[in-house]
């Protein structure tokens, strides 16, 4: 008889062999004996993992209770595996290149990376799921009570202090395997090798027991059969809606449940894998499920009545004495519960830490995120702590709930809820159109109509949901009863929540998808989930033409540099045995090819690139966005430092143009100061000199004395002229000028201004060409300072045109109101750099034939200024063109 | 035989207020008014005293200085340097070019005749 303590001892050698397992995987992985590790036979048995407690006990207590009812639950996954091999290949490369971490965080990818989302998701696969783990608590304490019948069913102390010990050892085998390393893809090479192994005793048990069953009991497999026929499996008929609706369940679950998502794509290694599980996986669940019904058969014929039909693969070899027939089963019991619970608290925890616990800490910290090492401890330790309490809370929901339900009933009620991701995942990567919001909208609905109908009736009327509501509908309101919305009733629990919730989430999904506007990070992502096999490297993609090799070794020289990229072509022509330097451009070498462009021009630019050359497919706008998106970034950045560049380089330029000019103001003005010091002092010379001669001389005759008393008046009254052009300079400057506005013509103001300064000191007339019928223009202003301001250029013109014979042309037009002078002489005119000067204080054209001090354009451009109007070098054209601009309103036509 | 001094200055009325206040003394005052071609002037009249103005049409008194000093036959002639721009540093660059006697305008009569006569005995 085996006793209580023989079956802990047996469990924990297990679980110690498990150890070992797990750490020799790991040991192996880290000295890099990785392909035996990741090879697909591994892969496949490590989706077992869908097969749990429920499915090594619950299958034949199913089968005993409704029929064939229970292949539902294999065939949905059968299905997925073998026709939708497609949509799983695009899921695996998607976890691949977003380095997906759990189906939290696809759905939360996809989605623009919304962390709500993500958490929202995490949070229906916490309830989802804890009930689930309860189950496997559940269904290892009552194998324990198969053995020791004096140990009662329900969860009292002594099965309570069991499944503690048992949760506990559970956590302390997914902390130790689970987070010893933070990879980046989640890979966990130990964990997945024991579950592999798992998966190998759960088989070997169940395929033992039925073989025992068929073979050593009904005495073979024609017996076997003719005892089922004999049974009420013979005439029992499909009900076709519930089947779909299982089916369908079962195919969702497959995919959305956090623990196969987590085998399935998280710690897929090879994309290749998929195709020796897509045969072999359906091949394990139907030898999993080939001898339930002989079995439950069985059970039914030979044990008592009221013994419990999801116990009978222990209680079968325990009734016919096959005591370590019974104990490989328990095993597999054990097996199924133990790799359920630690694959799925992995996933938990990995969504759990990542989209709840590390965000909250991230926004706690004070310190911030700023060492990562820090980063990595807390990451670790939120992972560690979210598994125990993962695993707390399966023990604690065992603990509360009251025990009896059926296996599978629990287990449907789960699938339920994760089945809700569904729609999200598959619009997600189907349908770019999907929206954040629409997927929000449809997990709430979906989740809401879940809780409602199924999961809270679930724990039995009056526990949650009070009787009244569950009979009578909320508030007496007939069609919300949770078992019969909008009066459609005759539907079983399950199948009514699951048609409700489903329509409830995607019309929600799909409506709002189509009503809201995707970000611009979720309309990326959507394309990169969609287009995924457009974007992501494959081997697949390429077939390489021959003489292609040149044109990828021209751009690989482009891209790597020409030593880079000879070695690396050259090598690959040795491996594989090529003439000469070139290799052959196989899938293989275009892989290579491209991994090495990509981590030099990104990914799809990278891919783009072979594509184009190989011609194993024209870029499309999608690899163009790709590209866009990849380079948009590099060239804003260099946009933005070429700007900044530009922009320094035309302060630098202004800069340095001040500063000339500066020095040539401060050398002119240096200059302008030595000529005013020489204009006063030559004057000031004379005077002095003749006052001594006039004071000291005597008997002077009279007519010197009169000459020299002239000369000094003279030398006064040039000292006096320049004296005045300095005030009237500071004074315009300074804007105290009194205008005195009188009316005038403008021919006269211009006959006044030639007659003055037209005749040379050295008494040449200067020639002065004009249009007397246009001066005929009454004006309103300063007519002595216009005066001024044209005789100002008439003898600059006078002074420095440089032509044989040197003339000036005066031309008035009209432009609007305006009045226009222009003064062009015939001269060589004025040098670009000069013309920047001249209205320059002290700016003087050239020092030798500087008459002036420097100050008549500069004064002219002060009264123009005063009298509202302008004077400018107009520049090009022949000769230097001086234009003074008088503003309209004070200009009046004359006739 | 009275000693001969050559002014080189293009202001009129300073050229006659210093031909007069020399005359006056004894002098024999020579005049040149352009700068272009002062040093052949200088050469040929073979003055006793050179009084040089600073600024002059066609070739600064700086230069001409320089040219003077750096011609044997006139190295050691006595110079005089007049200039308008009373400025420290017109000073400065006159001595460097090698002038005996530095006055800046407006003078004083005395002072002028003094000057050249004390640069005539040198």
């Amino acid at each position: 008889m085996t006793t209580f303590n023989i079956l802990v001892a047996v469990c924990a050698c297990y679980v110690l062999f498990l150890f070992a397992v797990a750490f020799a995987a790991d040991r192996m992985a880290m000295q890099g004996h990785k392909p035996w590790l990741r090879s697909p036979l591994i892969y496949t048995l490590s989706l077992s993992i869908y097969c749990t407690a429920w499915t090594f006990y619950g299958a034949v207590g199913s089968a005993a209770r409704t029929g064939f009812e229970y292949l539902t639950i294999y065939l949905g996954p059968t299905l997925v595996m073998v026709s939708w091999w497609w949509l799983l290949r695009k899921l695996i490369r998607i976890g691949r290149t977003q380095r997906i971490t759990s189906i939290a965080d696809l759905i939360s990818s996809r989605y623009g990376k919304s962390n709500l989302l993500a958490a929202g998701v995490t949070l229906l696969a916490v309830i989802g799921t804890t009930p689930y783990i309860a189950l496997q608590l559940q269904s290892v304490t009552l194998s324990f009570s198969v053995f020791v019948p004096e140990a009662s069913t329900a969860p009292d102390a002594q099965n309570g202090t069991l499944a503690l010990y048992l949760s506990i050892g559970l956590a302390v085998f997914t902390v130790l395997f689970g987070t010893r390393n933070l990879d980046a893809k989640e890979r966990h090479d130990g964990v997945v090798m024991a579950i592999a192994v798992e998966a190998v005793v759960k088989l070997v048990a169940l395929m033992s027991v039925g073989i025992f069953v068929v073979w050593g009991i009904s005495g073979g497999a024609s017996e076997a059969l003719a005892r089922i026929d004999a049974s009420e499996f013979g005439g029992w008929q499909i009900d076709r809606s519930r089947w779909t609706g299982l089916i369908f369940l079962s195919a969702a679950a497959f995919l959305c449940l956090p623990r196969t998502f987590q085998v399935l794509v998280v710690e897929n290694s090879n994309e290749g894998h998929l195709r020796t599980a897509s045969w072999a996986f359906p091949l394990y669940l139907g030898l999993m499920s080939l001898f339930v019904v002989p079995i439950a058969v069985a059970g039914l014929d030979l044990l008592p009545e009221d013994a419990n039909p999801d116990l009978f693969v222990l209680t079968i070899p325990l009734h016919f004495g096959q005591d370590s027939l019974a104990m490989l089963s328990f095993l597999g019991g054990f097996s199924s519960a133990t790799s359920m619970v630690i694959v799925a608290a992995i996933a938990l925890s990995t969504m759990v830490s990542n989209h709840i616990v590390m965000p909250i800490w991230l926004r706690l910290s004070t310190r911030g995120a700023s060492v990562s090492g820090d980063v990595r401890h807390a990451v670790l330790m939120a992972r560690r702590v979210s598994i125990v309490a993962v695993v707390m809370l399966g023990y604690l929901y065992y603990r509360a709930s009251s025990g009896g339900e059926a296996l599978a009933a629990i287990g449907l009620v789960s699938f339920c809820g994760l089945a809700q991701v569904l729609p999200a995942m598959l619009g997600g990567i189907f349908w770019r159109g999907a929206t954040r919001a629409g997927a929000f909208a449809g997990l709430t609905a979906g989740f809401a109509t879940w809780l409602y109908t199924l999961y809270l009736p679930s724990f039995g009327a009056g526990s949650i949901l009070p009787v009244s509501v569950i009979e009578f509908g909320p508030f007496g309101v007939d069609w919300l009863k949770p078992d019969a919305l909008f009066g459609i009733s005759g539907l079983d629990r399950l199948m009514h929540a699951l048609l409700w919730s489903m329509t409830f989430n995607v019309a929600g999904f799909v409506a709002v998808s189509l009503l809201t506007f995707p970000s611009p990070l979720e309309r990326l992502q959507a394309a990169q989930f969609v287009n995924i096999f457009d974007h992501s490297a494959s081997t697949r993609s390429w077939t390489g033409g021959v003489g292609q090799a040149e044109d990828l070794m021209v751009m690989a020289q482009r891209i790597l540099g020409a030593e880079e990229a000879r070695a690396l072509f050259s090598r690959h022509a040795r491996l594989q045995g090529a003439k000469g330097d070139l290799p052959y451009p196989s899938p293989d070498f275009l892989e290579v090819l491209e991994r090495e462009l990509s981590s030099s021009v990104g990914a799809a630019t990278a891919h783009a690139m072979v594509g184009q050359i190989t011609g194993g497919m024209a870029v499309s706008v999608e690899d163009l966005m790709a590209v866009a998106d990849e380079t948009a970034q590099m060239l804003e950045y260099s946009a933005r430092l070429k700007e900044k560049s530009e922009e320094l380089s035309r302060t630098a330029l202004e800069l340095r143009n001040a500063n000339q000019k500066l020095t040539r103001l401060s050398i002119q003005k240096d200059a302008f100061l030595s000529q005013i010091s020489h204009e006063l002092r030559t004057p000031m010379t004379s005077i002095r000199a003749f006052s001594e001669i006039l004071r000291d001389t005597d008997g002077l005759q009279s007519a010197d004395q009169s000459r020299y008393a002239s000369i000094i008046h003279d030398e006064a009254q040039r000292l006096t002229r320049l004296l005045d052009d300095l005030l009237d300079l500071s004074v315009v400057e300074n804007g105290q000028v009194n205008l005195n506005l009188r009316e005038g013509m403008l021919g006269d103001v211009l006959d006044r201004a030639v007659a003055s300064a037209a005749i040379g000191e050295d008494g040449a007339r200067f020639r002065i060409d004009r249009v007397p019928e246009d001066e005929t223009i009454l004006l309103h202003t300063d007519l002595d300072r216009l005066a001024q301001v044209f005789i100002n250029l008439i003898s600059n013109a006078r002074k420095y045109c440089d032509a044989p014979d040197p003339g000036l042309t005066i031309r008035v037009s009209r432009e609007n109101s305006a009045v226009i002078i222009d003064f062009q002489d015939n001269g060589s005119g004025i040098s670009p750099e000069a013309a920047d000067m001249i209205f320059e204080k002290f700016a003087r054209v050239s020092d030798q034939k500087a008459g002036g001090a420097g100050l008549g354009l500069a004064i002219c451009r002060q009264v123009m200024a005063r009298l509202g109007g302008s004077v400018d070098l107009v520049p090009g054209g022949e000769g230097a063109t001086f234009r003074v601009v008088l503003p309209g309103p004070r200009a009046m036509a004359a006739q | 035989m009275n000693k001969q001094v050559l002014l080189v200055e293009d202001e009129p009325n300073i050229i006659e207020a210093i031909s007069f206040i020399l005359s006056r003394d004894g002098w024999v005052v020579k005049t040149h008014s352009n700068g272009a071609d002062a040093v052949s002037a200088v050469l040929d009249r073979k003055p006793d005293v050179l009084i040089l103005d600073a600024m002059l049409p066609g070739k600064s008194g700086y230069d001409i200085l320089r040219e003077l000093r750096a011609d044997p036959a006139t190295r050691k002639l006595p110079v005089l340097m007049l200039t308008a721009r009373g400025q420290v540093k017109d000073r400065e660059i006159a001595e460097r070019a090698g002038c005996d006697a530095f006055m800046s305008k407006p003078f004083s009569n005395a002072d002028m005749l003094e000057t050249v006569r004390s640069l005539a005995s040198k």
